[in-house]
């Protein structure tokens, strides 16, 4: 049978990470079904129906779909289950919330975050903050797995005509409300998907010094990261987390400034291609992942590192 | 009001976790345990919500092997009134453990459930989510701003764009962020107090719900290791380094 993955989207348009989950669910089996569940969102079903590896969209209309709150979405998504062998969605915040609901509506015990299809029942999860890869197998008949982004590659965006089929919306219990979402607004690349991430620690001191971070972002067209020290510091805001229990990131290059590099932090960015850190003190675990290690005062680091990057006229954009 | 926190013992967060050699899983024996770090929050929120005079009573809920009980201890010295303890003695997957908690709720019958986003060891993230939908109660996950109403609960949730806000109404399940609040420590005189606390004792067996495990843990193996880097004299060598050598500028 076939896979239904569940679309991230904001009414209007696919969120990336959809793509790298398409990409998985692939692996899984070729008959992949996306399901677009929002309110007035019929242009994300096209973007969606133009994924050449997507063989079908269901696209569920409805206010009550517009914020994806779990108490609505998750029936709709048990009940278009029953057709399918695989429930897939990403293992970002969006997946996370409702993917459990769907799971123990369906008295399914759920494998979160996978970072490879080894056969349809059989997937590789970090555990441990990523110290450890368990090999799993499930032995329910049906399958909800969550899917790390960031460890399948997007899938291509066009050529594909997948068939268009709307379905109706179900009862929704109306035990919740959405009030209000704050998005941080930026102009830089977002952090899951940047191919260069600078990110921040406790070494900067304070929210203000971030701009040393922020510039050199700025001058390599990369996102912003921060350890949780900073984030819980109030330096910068929750978004801009990398670690366990915040983003995991796989850029080409990421640079740990100010951060020591607790377990918690490794967690969310050991697996970059290189990893440069820059820090005053020589024993932080950081430099044990670090391919290239400055034992350096950031303050003075930074302008220097801005004032050679300006030398160079090649940053790719 | 009452809230039902649940807290699971976990090998501590500072611990360098270490591979079994045969691929059964990571060693545990004379390695430290503790609370599972955003359970604590979740225990700090509760115990807020009792001091502001909006909770009478905090029940903590461990399940697990006789040991679960010092996580249970901990949240009662810090001010959980009661405790209940569900022996199990086999590792239970979080489908498990929210029918677990499912018949407990059932039976304590508390306002709120409240427990860590995501627990440091397995990193399913899941139980608080299956316990919601078990229950057909609403959730709020990733919490980190708690505002109690009379018969619903504000909620700022951490989400991967920013912060979101919802209502929902009680009885729900909240899943707490490490960003929640800052979890005190209990003093000696409390942890002597919590000694004296009643501590319910249930088999998980006795509760008549399914535990079989869904998923066949095949091995687990270290990542791979990175290479090992080098550390550069300064910015200059850096620079050309990441230029001529990584070739990522």
């Amino acid at each position: 049978m076939s896979v239904l993955l569940i679309a991230e989207h904001d009414n209007s348009k696919l969120k990336p990470f959809t793509l790298n989950a398409i990409t998985a669910a692939s692996k899984i089996d070729g008959d992949v079904h996306v399901l677009v569940a929002g309110a007035n969102c019929e242009s994300v079903t096209k973007e969606a129906a133009s994924v050449p590896l997507v063989k079908k969209v269901l696209w569920c209309d409805s206010p009550n779909y517009q914020n994806y709150l779990p108490e609505n979405l998750a029936p709709l998504v048990t009940k278009t289950a029953k057709k399918y062998d695989h429930i897939v969605a990403s293992a970002n915040t969006f997946g996370k919330n409702f993917m459990p609901r769907v799971a123990a509506a369906l008295d399914i015990s759920q494998i979160s975050d996978i970072i490879k299809v080894s056969s349809p029942d059989t997937f590789i999860r970090p555990i441990y903050a990523g110290n450890a890869f368990a090999t799993v197998k499930s032995n329910d008949k049906k399958k909800c797995v969550t899917i790390r982004p960031t460890s399948f590659d997007p899938a291509e965006k066009s050529g594909g005509s997948a068939q268009v089929e709307k379905i109706e919306a179900v009862d929704v219990p109306n035990t919740s409300k959405f009030i209000k979402r704050e998005e941080t607004k930026s102009e830089r690349p977002e952090l899951g998907t940047a191919r260069i991430v600078v990110s921040g620690g406790r070494g900067l001191e304070s929210g203000e010094n971030f701009k040393l971070i922020t510039d050199i972002a700025d001058k390599l067209n990369a996102a912003v990261g921060a350890s949780r020290a900073a984030v819980d510091a109030g330096y910068i805001s929750n978004d801009h987390q990398v670690g366990q229990t915040g983003k995991v990131v796989v850029p080409d290059l990421y640079i740990a400034v100010g951060i020591s590099g607790a377990i918690q932090h490794l967690a969310g960015m050991k697996e970059s291609k290189i990893i440069v850190a820059i820090n005053k003190d020589g024993e932080a675990p950081i430099f044990s992942v670090a391919d290239y290690g400055l034992e350096a005062d950031l303050f003075k680091a930074l302008p220097e590192f801005l004032a050679e990057l300006n030398k160079l006229n090649t940053i790719q954009k | 009001m009452k809230i039902l926190v649940a807290v699971k013992r976990v090998i501590d967060y500072n611990v360098q976790i270490r591979v079994k050699e045969d691929g059964s899983g990571v060693h545990t024996d004379n390695v430290k345990m503790s609370t599972n770090p955003p359970d604590d929050n979740a225990v700090e929120e509760s115990v807020k919500l009792k001091e502001s005079g909006k909770v009478k009573e905090v029940v903590a809920i461990s399940i697990g092997e006789d040991k679960a009980q010092e996580t249970i201890r901990k949240a009662l010295a810090v001010g959980a009134d009661k405790g209940i303890h569900v022996k199990a003695d086999n590792y239970i997957e979080p489908l498990g453990i929210a029918k677990i908690l499912k018949k407990i709720v059932e039976k304590e019958k508390p306002d709120m459930v409240f427990l860590g986003k995501q627990a440091i060891d397995d990193d399913c993230n899941q139980t608080g989510q299956m316990l919601a939908a078990m229950l057909n109660w609403p959730q709020a996950t990733f919490t980190s701003k708690v505002n109690l109403k009379e018969k619903s609960v504000e909620i700022v949730r951490e989400i991967d764009e920013g912060l979101e806000t919802i209502e929902v109404n009680l009885p729900a399940v909240v899943s707490c962020d490490l960003r929640l609040n800052e979890p005190r420590f209990a003093s000696l005189p409390n942890i002597m107090k919590a000694k004296k606390k009643p501590m319910e004792q249930i088999n998980a067996k006795d509760l008549g719900v399914d535990l079989t495990n869904r998923i066949q843990q095949i091995k687990v193996e270290e990542p791979p290791k990175r290479k090992a880097g080098i550390k550069v004299a300064n910015v200059a060598e850096l620079v050309s380094k990441l230029k001529n050598e990584a070739k990522v500028l």
